[in-house]
């Protein structure tokens, strides 16, 4: 699955793992909230990355995704009493659903490029607003789960502390990094890359692209949706205006950019440096006595610009060069 | 017998332009079949009418007897037809194998089976040794051959190649003959060409076609074609004449 690494690339895959998995031990609440956050991230990252980097197809909408999963589960748990787990099922249903609008759209009527991403960011400013306006999920003054103590672990119905939600997070970025490894080296994966790189020659090579369009929308956004649910029961609130919103999009589709878009490990690289940037931005700023508005958007942008104008292509890419952890480009 | 590849009173349009006007050719299997004509004469547009890139606005388009005419482009490569691009459409950014285990990939039960008959088209073709490099990467020569080891990893019937040689210098194109001889000879495989290069349609051509303006204006064999005075002024000029 990961035969693209060099022996190096396999250790460090391997220590990374191994610190991940230990750092409830070792580190304090704060910081492996900022690792749960970027494990978060590199999840979310890694299901764009199968719609973008795999397939071609740019999606400025993905929070729509998450927001279904997230409202979906918790009405589910709250006014229903239907766990998590069985309502994840739910999620994904609605996410595919709403992913079918779209890709309907989208593919029908040969809605390409730029012009795709305008349709998904229509439609995710469609259910923000519908979330805002109906009265049944709280409208825009929000959705709340009981909240859980840390004393209180039922982990069939994703209830517990910190760390459990820690160790959930860490094995669905694992789940999605082996999934995203096993579809690219997959058939479907090959006619996903043939089609973002040229889909007339794809066709000509007997790919049904629209076919294909579909099942990496449809893999995508239940992905996504997963990272809802998974949203809802760790912060036990929803608005619309945060889980819905534009710039949540952004947030999501940023550290596979800058990781790396269309390579497997570009979502996890971006997202750990992304996250504890931002954090330790907003650590410095308050230190340094600097609280004007937008300053940290402000800092956080260029330095933005700067990692994407020294490593084009992702970090990933570049780092993995410099430290010989691949055989081949991916 | 019926012909492999039956094209009947074809006819597309593009607005006021008449592309390709009433034509009608027949192709039998195993049969080197060759195109010709000047630039804008409808050749390509012909091919894409064969392997569904537009439907006609008339007429009828039958491969092993079934109506192709309505078809989408990858409906016919699995039927047995693959095309290559007049303007190649390699995919740049991947390995010269992973283009063309690509095309194998149609007919091959996974992955691995289609990388190893990837690699046996890339030694036919003189491209084994670049193989893990990037398509786009190649030079014009080599990425015209990967464009003929993609459409052939399809495992076609029959392939139809636009202007493979163009472009080739004169060993490479002797080389591009030799190989689609063999191909031809070997695997039974039917090809249609369209082609300017007249050193290779002289040289493996059983039938050559030339269209003029979209409309069909000689068939025959090759030595009787080129000197067919209506071919000579609309195509070859005087300078083939003597």
């Amino acid at each position: 699955m990961f035969a693209f690494l060099t022996r190096r690339g396999a250790i460090a895959l391997a220590l990374l793992a191994a610190a991940l998995l230990a750092a409830p031990f070792l580190v304090d609440r704060y910081i492996l909230s900022i690792i749960l956050l970027a494990l978060l991230g590199a999840y979310l990252g890694q299901a764009w990355n199968i719609l973008m980097g795999f397939c071609g197809l740019l999606s400025l909408g993905h929070a729509a995704y998450l927001g279904v999963g997230a409202y979906a589960s918790a009405v589910l748990f709250v006014n229903y009493g239907i766990g998590p787990w069985a309502g994840v099922f739910v999620a994904i249903a609605a996410a595919i659903a709403l992913a079918a609008a779209i890709g309907w759209l989208g593919f029908r009527f040969r809605i390409e490029g730029v012009y795709f991403a305008l349709l998904t960011i229509a439609f995710a400013e469609i259910v923000r607003i519908g979330f805002d306006n109906w009265p049944f999920v709280g409208g825009a003054a929000g959705f709340f789960l009981p909240v859980s103590s840390a004393t209180q672990h039922q982990w069939w119905n994703l209830r517990g502390g910190e760390v459990f939600f820690y160790y959930v997070a860490l094995a669905m970025a694992a789940a999605a990094l082996a999934a995203a490894a096993a579809l690219r080296a997959s058939k479907l994966g090959y006619a996903l890359l043939a089609i973002r790189e040229d889909p007339q020659a794809a066709r000509a090579l007997g790919v049904d692209v629209t076919r294909a369009r579909f099942k990496a929308l449809f893999i995508s956004a239940a992905l996504t949706s997963v990272g809802g649910v998974f949203t809802a029961f760790w912060t036990n609130n929803l608005f619309p205006a945060q889980v819905l919103e534009m710039s949540r999009s952004i947030d999501i589709i940023l550290a596979p950019i800058v990781g790396g878009v269309g390579t497997l490990f570009g979502p996890i690289v971006g997202s750990f440096l992304l996250v504890p940037l931002g954090e330790a931005l907003t650590d410095g700023l308050t230190a340094l006595g600097v609280n004007a508005p937008g300053a940290k958007a402000l800092v956080y942008g260029l330095l933005l610009m700067a990692i994407i104008a020294g490593t084009p292509s992702g970090l990933w890419p570049w780092l993995s060069r410099k430290l010989g952890l691949q055989e081949r480009a991916e | 017998m019926s012909a492999l590849l039956e094209i009947v009173d074809v006819t597309k349009r593009f607005r006021g332009l008449t592309a390709v006007d009433n034509v009608s050719l027949s192709v039998e299997s195993g049969e080197i079949y060759a195109v010709i004509g000047p630039n804008g004469a409808g050749k390509t547009t012909l091919f894409n009418l064969v392997a569904g890139a537009f439907a006609p606005d008339d007429g009828e388009i039958r491969f092993e007897g079934a109506r192709i005419d309505r078809k989408a482009p990858e409906q016919i490569c699995a039927a047995g037809i693959a095309r290559t691009f007049q303007i190649v459409k390699p995919f740049p950014d991947l390995s010269v194998s992973d283009n063309v285990a690509i095309g194998a990939m149609l007919r091959a039960p996974d992955m691995a089976r289609a990388r190893a008959q990837g690699e046996d088209i890339l030694r036919k073709l003189d491209l084994y040794n670049k193989r893990g490099q990037k398509a786009g990467s190649l030079t014009l020569p080599d990425r015209k051959r990967l464009e003929v080891a993609r459409a052939l990893a399809t495992k076609p019937k029959l392939i139809l190649l636009d202007e493979v040689m163009a472009g080739l210098r004169p060993t490479e194109t002797d080389r591009m003959v030799a190989v689609l001889r063999e191909i031809n000879r070997a695997d039974n495989l039917t090809i249609v060409m369209i082609e300017h290069v007249m050193r290779a349609v002289m040289a493996l051509a059983g039938r050559v076609h030339v269209l003029h303006h979209g409309a069909s204006i000689a068939e025959g064999k090759p030595d009787e074609v080129t000197r067919d005075p209506k071919v000579i002024e609309s195509y070859l000029g005087m300078k083939a004449a003597h």
